[in-house]
């Protein structure tokens, strides 16, 4: 309707699914970085995810009275969530995967089905024997508060950006920074180092890779390894920027990022993380299309709401699919993880 | 597949003749199914009736009598005896115990609702392999159709389009129905026409898809519109006898989303299709819960009607039956009726032209394809008839259920389905019926029976059995896939496929289970290569 209201919140929503689209693009490495090796969609990935959250949930409540710093604390759930993740991953591998190496390719991915739904109840027993079930985060003091505000001392910048209608929270910010920066140690493990270089050759020809004196199933851990703690990582900034999670919160992340990793060609590091950063736009926006509605007076508009938005994801994925199978980012272009 | 079966020596050894065993456990399970199902008769018992009242063994006492019906298909016995456990079992001896104990009745139906659901997904996933993780969803259809209209939804809407009626008259009827008809010739017409597609037949088929779906959703509107005067009428829906007609109407509404969900993902992959399947059975089970006006969203439906048959009321009333267990009886007999319907359906389909089509398909899609098999038209056909199963049973479900909502459709459901196929062996449809049986025997019977059990053990909630379905689930998944990928009572075909493959790569001592013993060696087996495997799956890119 009026164009000077509409764009600082139409701005918010844009930054907003940004944010979003950095937890979904961090969990999309996760599959993308498995399925480039393996070709197998790792179902249990939104499980190893949940696993990632629950243990950073568990880290800020143990730690909360204790007085060190907030950012310390951040540090030591993430790598906890890391380490528990991808080890799980790396268990998973070994027990339901490595023995149906060769089987038809529907084999696999059942059992990672069944892996999935037993992760699932097995989070849910542990975190029920505390009488939990829908988990709070308490986060560190002052990580709730705005980004910049008037007691920091970046308050030029905070104003700066609120002048522009960006209104971003202390956690955003945070959740951005902790993407970007395991982003690029992840851009420099695959695309640097020795590991990397491995890891790539087997994903491109498990054979040929083994006959070269790579032992692919010891880098096929050690992609389950780094996708497992990818894994960790998004949860627990899942946790931060949702607040709270259950042992069946996995489900909607899981198909919305699978959809990223594949919006973005699958196998392709920057496709997963751009695919992320779209479809967390494309959320926000259907989020808000009732409020558009009620702007632009179009009542069909106003009809849809919030729980629409696993649906777009839904649609992008299918006509991703149809229309262009190997994703935004093509194939012919595709660095394989 | 000509690979020596490991299971051709044993198959040279007759089984021995078990005529009398059969007969001897079948009159054996049907007393003590009798007995424990009989009130009056476990309170003279005392203690043993108590025994028999406790849930557990009343479910291994139920287990035990549809065992038989195993038996009776497993084991060489005389044909007479083999007739007279199936049929005896089915049409009289439990019937008689539901006389008795209502639940047995209704776990008996739902067993074969689910049977016929696991017979419609075996053909999707175990004939044609195609894995749909969003089966639920033709289910889902079958039970709001019937639910819609045999409810006092139906009323509700048209009252709904009574005060709304827009622009729409007599006149709108017509028109939709014009355009409906002269769109639906023109698609033929352009159809019949074009051989090779240009970009203009393409663009003018859409059009004039574009054209039909307008058109109908013009006529259902005007339809709704001026029967709006009816609303009152038709206060509890519409009338019970047109049951039969929906029958029909749910076999062929399920077809049909089957065929426009099957249309667009069929290109894709293995995985990616089961991916898509997923998401699209949770749009319709999003649509439902929030298609408000049509579906009363997560409220759910209630009260839905069942058909009414006087004939067979009386008939049951004759039989001793009480007035309320006349349509749980009916349903019984309905029930039973179509899983024979859908097993002959089953069984002639996968000896016909097509079901040869969708194994070619199922083992190797580019030779299929080479070989002249029409790939989009069998696999659209293989999620049809799939879909059509479900649709009807979904009604049936409607109708036992008197209510539905969302929750009945969720995610959840299309994987117990799975496991039920994967259980009993993909592709082989007594495998399907007994994993159905033993999937719903262990949901609605034995874990809630263990979870009664360990209630007064001081277990804590959380690890109580019957609230561990999921993890049940997975176990069976999971397990099956690494032990015994072929199923319970495996299609013969199908097992010397999964055990032709480890034949191959390990001929030795590594006994008969895949190759557990994870040893390094396994990936580099030479003729194995991943790209390989990538076309054995079905992959049609």
């Amino acid at each position: 309707m009026d164009l000077a209201t509409l764009l600082p919140f139409i701005v918010n929503v844009v930054v907003g699914g940004l944010v979003l689209g950095f937890v979904y693009a961090i969990i999309a490495l996760g599959y993308t970085m498995v399925y480039g090796v393996l070709q197998l969609i790792n179902f249990a990935h939104s499980e190893v995810f949940v696993t990632g959250a629950v243990v950073g949930f568990e880290v800020f409540r143990v730690l909360a009275p204790n007085p060190m710093n907030g950012y310390l604390k951040l540090l030591i759930a993430l790598v906890a969530a890391m380490v528990v993740s991808g080890l799980l991953n790396v268990l998973i591998e070994r027990l339901a995967y490595r023995p149906l190496r060769n089987a038809p390719r529907l084999v696999p991915l059942i059992t990672a089905i069944g892996v999935s739904l037993i992760l699932q109840d097995v989070l849910r027993v542990i975190e029920g024997f505390q009488g939990r079930f829908d988990l709070t985060y308490t986060l560190p003091e002052g990580f709730s508060g705005k980004f910049c505000s008037a007691e920091s001392s970046c308050v030029a910048l905070g104003n700066a950006l609120r002048t522009v209608g960006i209104d971003l929270q202390l956690k955003d910010v945070i959740l951005i920074v902790v993407g970007l920066v395991s982003l690029a140690v992840l851009n420099y493990l695959v695309g640097r180092t020795r590991l990397g270089k491995a890891i790539r050759a087997v994903a491109q020809d498990r054979v040929t890779a083994g006959l070269m004196g790579i032992d692919a199933n010891r880098m096929i851990s050690a992609t389950f390894l780094i996708g497992g703690a990818l894994g960790g990582i998004s949860g627990v900034l899942f946790g931060i920027k949702f607040g709270t999670v259950n042992a069946y919160s996995g489900f909607d992340p899981g198909i919305i990022a699978f959809t990223a990793a594949v919006l973005g060609g699958i196998g392709s590091i920057p496709g997963a993380v751009l695919g992320g950063l779209v479809l967390g736009v494309i959320q926000n926006l259907i989020g808000v299309t009732n409020i558009f509605g009620g702007l632009l007076g179009i009542a069909n508009l106003e009809a849809i709401d919030a729980s629409y938005q696993r649906i777009g994801a839904f649609i992008v994925l299918v006509l991703i699919l149809i229309f262009k199978p190997t994703g935004l980012l093509g194939k012919s272009n595709v660095e394989k993880v | 597949m000509t690979a020596v079966s490991p299971a051709a020596p044993r198959r040279t050894r007759p089984a021995p003749d078990r005529t009398l065993l059969l007969v001897l456990t079948f009159l054996a399970t049907s007393a003590l199914l009798l007995v424990s199902h009989n009130g009056e008769l476990l309170g003279r018992l005392g203690n043993l009736g108590g025994l028999l009242r406790n849930p557990i063994v009343e479910a291994v006492v139920v287990s035990l009598f549809l065992a038989n019906v195993l038996f009776a298909y497993l084991w060489r016995a005389a044909p007479w005896a083999k007739a007279l456990v199936g049929l005896g079992s089915l049409l009289l001896v439990l019937p008689w115990a539901g006389q008795e104990d209502t639940s047995l009745l209704d776990l008996s139906i739902q067993i074969m609702i689910f049977a016929a659901l696991a017979l419609g997904l075996n053909i999707v996933v175990g004939l044609a392999g195609l894995l749909d993780l969003g089966y639920v969803a033709f289910f889902a259809v079958g039970a709001y159709l019937w639910g819609i209209f045999a409810s006092p939804r139906f009323s509700e809407i048209l009252r709904y389009y009574g005060e709304n009626p827009g622009a729409t008259n007599a006149s709108t009827l017509a028109f939709g129905l014009f355009l409906t008809a002269v769109t639906a010739a023109s698609m033929v017409y352009i159809r019949r026409q074009v051989v090779r597609p240009t970009r203009a037949s393409t663009w003018s088929f859409a059009l004039a898809s574009f054209g039909l779906v307008a058109g109908l959703i013009l006529t259902g509107r005007a339809l709704l519109v001026l029967g709006a005067s009816r609303a009152a009428g038709l206060a509890t829906g519409i009338d019970a006898n047109f049951f039969w007609l929906f029958l029909a109407l749910s076999v062929l509404a399920a077809a049909i989303v089957g065929v426009l969900i099957g249309l667009p993902v069929l290109r894709l992959k293995g995985d990616y299709l089961a991916l898509i399947t997923l998401g699209l059975g949770e749009v319709i089970r999003v649509l439902a819960n929030n298609l408000d006006l049509y579906s009363a969203g997560s409220q759910g439906i209630t009260p839905i009607k069942s058909a009414a048959v006087p004939w067979f009321d009386r008939l049951a009333g004759a039989l001793g039956f009480q007035p309320d267990q006349y349509y749980l009886l009916f349903l019984y007999v309905l029930v039973l009726v179509m899983i024979a319907i859908i097993l002959m359906v089953n069984i002639r389909l996968d000896r016909s032209r097509i079901g040869r089509a969708w194994i070619a398909i199922r083992d190797d899609e580019v030779a299929a394809q080479a070989m002249g098999v029409p790939l989009v038209q069998t696999k659209l056909i293989a999620f049809a008839t799939g879909a059509s199963f479900a649709g009807v049973m979904g009604m049936i479900f409607a109708a036992k259920q008197t209510f539905i909502s969302p929750e009945s459709f969720n995610l959840f459901q299309s994987i117990g389905v799975l496991s039920m196929v994967i259980l009993g062996g993909m592709g082989s449809f007594p495998g399907v019926i007994l994993g159905a049986a033993v999937v719903t025997l262990l949901n609605l019977r034995i874990l809630p029976g263990l979870g009664e059990a360990t209630a007064n053990l001081g277990l804590p909630q959380q690890v109580n059995p019957g609230q561990l379905q999921r993890l049940i689930f997975g176990v069976i998944l999971v397990t099956m896939m690494l032990l015994r990928p072929e199923g319970l009572l495996p299609n013969r075909r199908r097992a010397l496929e999964l055990h032709h493959e480890e034949d191959q790569e390990d001929d030795s001592a590594k006994g008969s289970g895949p190759a557990l013993t994870a040893g390094g060696g396994d990936v580099y087996s030479p003729g194995l290569a991943p790209q390989k495997e990538d076309e054995r799956a079905g992959g049609a890119q």
